[in-house]
């Protein structure tokens, strides 16, 4: 992939022609070059967004057929830890959108430290949904085959086992976006204080951006659908 | 891409405004949070859901800029939801519209524990009473 960068770079540059060192020469402007990934940003985020969906889709189907034992099976989620990651991950899209805002306002370091505050709030996400899932293992409270938790109120039921695959699958698939997440944030972060970034050209920052934006959103309808379903 | 964002930014306004979305999505937060404790019956999940879909649209219109960017990108999002709209509309009306959604070969309820243990013990038949008991605990795992 960089060696087509550099061939389609370095062709013949007219006489006095002068541009962007990041412009490739298949685009006519730096302009429309941003503009053609950011579309294919927002094509990947629509899968994203039809990927988690199919998974909402099913919750709400095993919610439908066994509504007692997923009320019963929710108690056992931590609302405090639920919302407290719902607050931590909302303040990491505030610093997320002032590392893009300082980016393209020249500001490399101020944009690297923003950067690096969103790590941190990813970090303690993390850290939190770790307690959680080591509290559901010492419980019992496993995914399918593996639950093996007494006391449940509608005894030999699937629910329970359901909800918590659900559970699991979920929150999973999203701590893995944030993990990627996290990776990609602190890459940024180094390129921002290398000075890499500037008005003329932010492209990942402001694509990272809406990618982590998106986790964030996709958290905001799983917090209620988990923690706070009667 | 100069020539459309940078007669627009004015940082300290732009910072200024991401700050209050911040706040409008916090304050939404615990509202759903207090909601959570009221009972409204089946308001209850219409009311998280619904709360849930305007913090989702803050996020989207300032956080991730679709308020002043290209339609095209707005367009893109707004499909994605549509076709996860219709998905989920053709998944419910099949399930709303059954008269007992839970398959029949599945036995999920207390109720019908009993019909089922008694059916092999009388295709045995002979051995009757004591077949019966490890048949049916068997049945329960």
């Amino acid at each position: 992939m960089s060696t087509t960068t550099v061939d389609l770079h370095s062709g013949p540059h007219g006489e006095g022609e002068v541009h962007d060192p990041h412009q490739q020469h298949h685009y006519t402007t730096m302009e429309q070059q941003f503009d053609t990934s950011k579309i294919g940003m927002w094509l990947f985020l629509a899968t994203e967004v039809l990927t988690f969906g199919g998974l909402f889709a099913g919750f709400g189907l095993m919610q439908n057929r066994y509504p007692r034992e997923f009320i019963e099976a929710h108690e056992h989620l931590q609302r405090l830890a639920g919302a407290t990651n719902t607050i931590v991950l909302l303040v990491s899209s505030f610093t997320m959108v002032l590392a893009v805002l300082a980016a393209k306002t020249n500001q490399g370091a101020k944009a690297a430290r923003y950067l690096w505050m969103t790590v941190a709030c990813a970090g303690i996400f993390m850290c939190i949904k770790a307690y959680e899932y080591n509290h559901k293992f010492e419980e019992g409270l496993l995914p399918g085959y593996f639950y093996h938790h007494k006391g449940d109120l509608v005894a030999g039921s699937h629910g329970y086992a359901t909800f918590f695959s659900f559970y699991f699958m979920m929150t999973g698939l999203h701590g893995l976006h944030v993990l990627i997440g996290m990776v990609l944030l602190g890459w940024l972060a180094v390129r921002a204080k290398r000075g890499d970034f500037s008005s003329a050209y932010y492209t990942p920052v402001d694509l990272i951006g809406l990618f982590w934006h998106l986790v964030d959103m996709i958290w905001i309808y799983l917090f209620p659908l988990y923690y706070l379903i009667k | 891409m100069s020539t459309r964002n940078e007669h627009a930014i004015d940082p300290k306004r732009e910072a200024r405004n991401y700050a209050l979305n911040l706040t409008a999505l916090l304050i939404l937060t615990l509202i759903t949070v207090g909601a959570s404790y009221i009972d409204f019956g089946q308001g209850n999940i219409v009311i998280a859901l619904a709360i849930a879909t305007v913090k989702a649209t803050l996020v989207a219109l300032f956080f991730m800029h679709l308020a002043h960017d290209r339609p095209v990108n707005g367009l893109i999002a707004v499909a994605g939801f549509i076709f996860l709209g219709l998905f989920l509309l053709f998944d419910f009306l099949d399930v709303t519209s059954r008269r007992d959604p839970n398959p029949q070969n599945l036995a999920p309820t207390v109720v019908q524990t009993a019909p089922p243990a008694g059916a092999p013990a009388a295709q045995t038949a002979a051995p009757a009473a004591p077949a019966a008991a490890p048949a049916g605990g068997a049945k329960k795992e």
